[in-house]
């Protein structure tokens, strides 16, 4: 431990970075089989579950479980993807074509370096945010770079020289700066909240999760309880945002073959399908930060308190280490959930017409956004005063 | 036709929304989620045949082991495909089913001709041909996918003969017509 804290900043970063790229980009691949699977659950079939390593397959038990999960489906798909001709039309713009997919990884892989997974105390008895990078920019950062996505769509489609792909990215593209004007409207009440009038202003997503948990009524209370509006906008912008069913414009593969990646193949298109998932991770996570309590077990129960109270139980779980384990695992459920309600709401509602998209993002979800600031603004003004 | 007007009634306030619909949806996907799922996991389970299936043609023999077929060729003749090719030969004398003559000396149905018709079976004076439960017939080359009488055999076995007809035509020679 002390080692690497006397490494050069720099090889910190890059070390801290590697590993939680290391992380997210196989949770990324894993989501689409957990995509498969269960949207084989829902339609009643067991999904991909034949697929086995030939020289585990006699191990018993666990191996067959593993094989019923699809779990060496996954490694196939993959191997697959970096194997196979990786296919270059004609028509194409080359240069374009071939940066899109590598524009669509960067904003979706640099987002987590905002997010903050789970806190500790260090030796000073101060409490420390597990995050990469935490500035007090916060959610403003994540928004910010996340838009980029919209570059790596439109980018795809009009490279692509293609009616299909582009008319895709058209719709995408239109789609996602819609919904950012909503999504934008209804964190803001949860940071006026937030920042104590007088105070020094963050928006610093530790700081949003630290006024989630105390043990006072407004200070333990989860933000999703007290502002059910602004989660609720941000979740149907959030599912807007990327690009998942029922608003899922850029690849409406019924009307347009396969939206803005139709003629993407092999490992070019298998580098959009993880941006997309990764997307998927950091949305959820950033959810679960803002509205769910982050790391926190339950509302009015904060993890300082879970881990003070199993210390007079178990000898170790005051070390800090226990602690930070605890919450990561504590916030990789609750995104786990949302990955999955992801999921579930895809197998479940049909897609919205493109009329219908513009619509609710515009008369609907904005007005109510609006609606939903001016009254949080007014209320907190009323409890704060 | 007489015309009913029906009047639509305008959707309240919740269902406008379309949340109340969406979350009775993710009801019913999450129901049917945690059931088990309906899917045959072919090679392993098999579905069962029904009755009277027509699958693979098949030679078949008679409870005693004797081979039915006599050669007449009415299946080669009536095959539309023309997927069959019956040799005739003959039963050697000293065999206790001489009396029949002829039996096939090669009998060749080439299953990448068939059409699983049936006619065959329908125009056998014998009843020695049957279109039985086996539905899945693969094979690497074309010769594979010719099957021959041994073949043919194996995949027919043995069905119930409710009429034994040789064996009364022996008889009554034998007898005369008493035996019947």
């Amino acid at each position: 431990m002390d080692f690497f804290f006397q490494l050069p900043l720099w090889i910190q970063g890059a070390v801290k970075g590697l590993a939680v790229i290391a992380v997210l980009f196989p949770l990324a691949a894993a989501c689409s089989m957990a995509e498969r699977k269960i949207s084989a659950w829902i339609q009643g079939r067991p999904g991909p579950n034949r697929t086995v390593v030939p020289w585990l397959a006699g191990i018993p038990i666990i191996i067959p479980f593993l094989q019923r999960l699809g779990v060496f489906q996954l490694a196939a798909d993959g191997g697959k993807f970096v194997f196979k001709e990786d296919v270059v039309p004609g028509h194409v713009n080359k240069l374009y074509f071939i940066a899109a997919p590598i524009l669509a990884m960067i904003p979706a892989l640099s987002t987590i370096t905002i997010v903050p997974f789970g806190a500790y105390f260090d030796s000073a008895g101060q409490l420390v945010p597990l995050v990469l990078a935490n500035v007090d920019i916060g959610l403003l950062a994540v928004l910010a770079i996340s838009s980029l996505g919209v570059y790596s769509v439109i980018l795809a489609g009009w490279a692509s020289n293609s009616k299909y792909p582009f008319l895709g990215s058209i719709r995408a593209s239109a789609q996602l700066i819609s919904y950012e004007l909503s999504m934008t409207l209804s964190v803001l009440p949860v940071f006026l909240w937030v920042n104590a009038p007088g105070g020094q202003g963050t928006l610093s997503l530790f700081a949003v999760v630290q006024a989630q948990s105390g043990t006072g009524f407004f200070n333990g209370l989860w933000l999703g309880i007290w502002m059910p509006v602004s989660a609720f906008i941000f979740l149907v912008a959030l599912f807007a945002e990327t690009n998942r069913q029922p608003f899922d414009m850029a690849e409406s593969e019924a009307d347009l073959v396969g939206g803005f990646h139709t003629e993407y193949g092999a490992f070019k298109w298998s580098l959009f399908f993880v941006a997309e998932y990764a997307h998927m991770i950091v949305g959820s996570g950033v959810f679960t930060l803002l509205f769910l309590g982050g790391w926190n077990p339950l509302p009015w129960i904060p993890l300082t308190r879970v881990v003070h109270g199993l210390s007079h139980w178990i000898s170790f779980a005051g070390h800090p280490l226990f602690m930070g384990v605890l919450g990561v695992l504590i916030f990789l459920g609750k995104v786990g959930f949302f990955i999955f309600f992801f999921m579930w709401i895809r197998w479940t509602l049909p897609r919205f017409r493109y009329d219908q998209i513009m619509k609710l993002g515009w008369q609907k979800l904005l007005p109510l956004a609006i609606g939903n600031l001016v009254f949080y603004a007014l209320l907190i003004a009323l409890i704060q005063k | 036709m007489a015309v009913i007007p029906v009047s639509r009634k305008p959707l309240t306030f919740a269902e406008r929304t379309y949340i109340p619909q969406i979350l009775g949806g993710l009801r019913i996907t999450f129901a049917r989620m945690i059931k088990p799922a309906e899917t045959m996991e072919y090679p392993e389970q098999r579905p069962e045949i029904p009755k009277n299936y027509r699958g693979v043609p098949t030679l078949v023999k008679d409870p005693n082991g004797r081979e039915k077929c006599v050669s007449c060729q009415l299946c080669e003749f009536v095959c539309p495909p023309k997927a069959i090719r019956i040799t005739p030969g003959e039963i050697a004398p000293d065999s206790p089913t001489a009396h029949v003559e002829k039996a096939p000396q090669a009998f060749d149905i080439d299953m990448l001709r068939c059409i699983y018709c049936g006619l065959c079976q329908e125009v056998c004076p014998e009843e020695a041909i049957f279109l039985q439960n086996q539905y899945s017939m693969t094979g690497l080359t074309r010769a594979e996918m010719v099957n021959h009488k041994d073949r043919l055999y194996e995949l027919g076995g043995t069905l119930p003969d409710q009429h034994h007809k040789w064996d009364k035509k022996k008889a009554a020679e034998e007898h005369g017509s008493a035996a019947h």
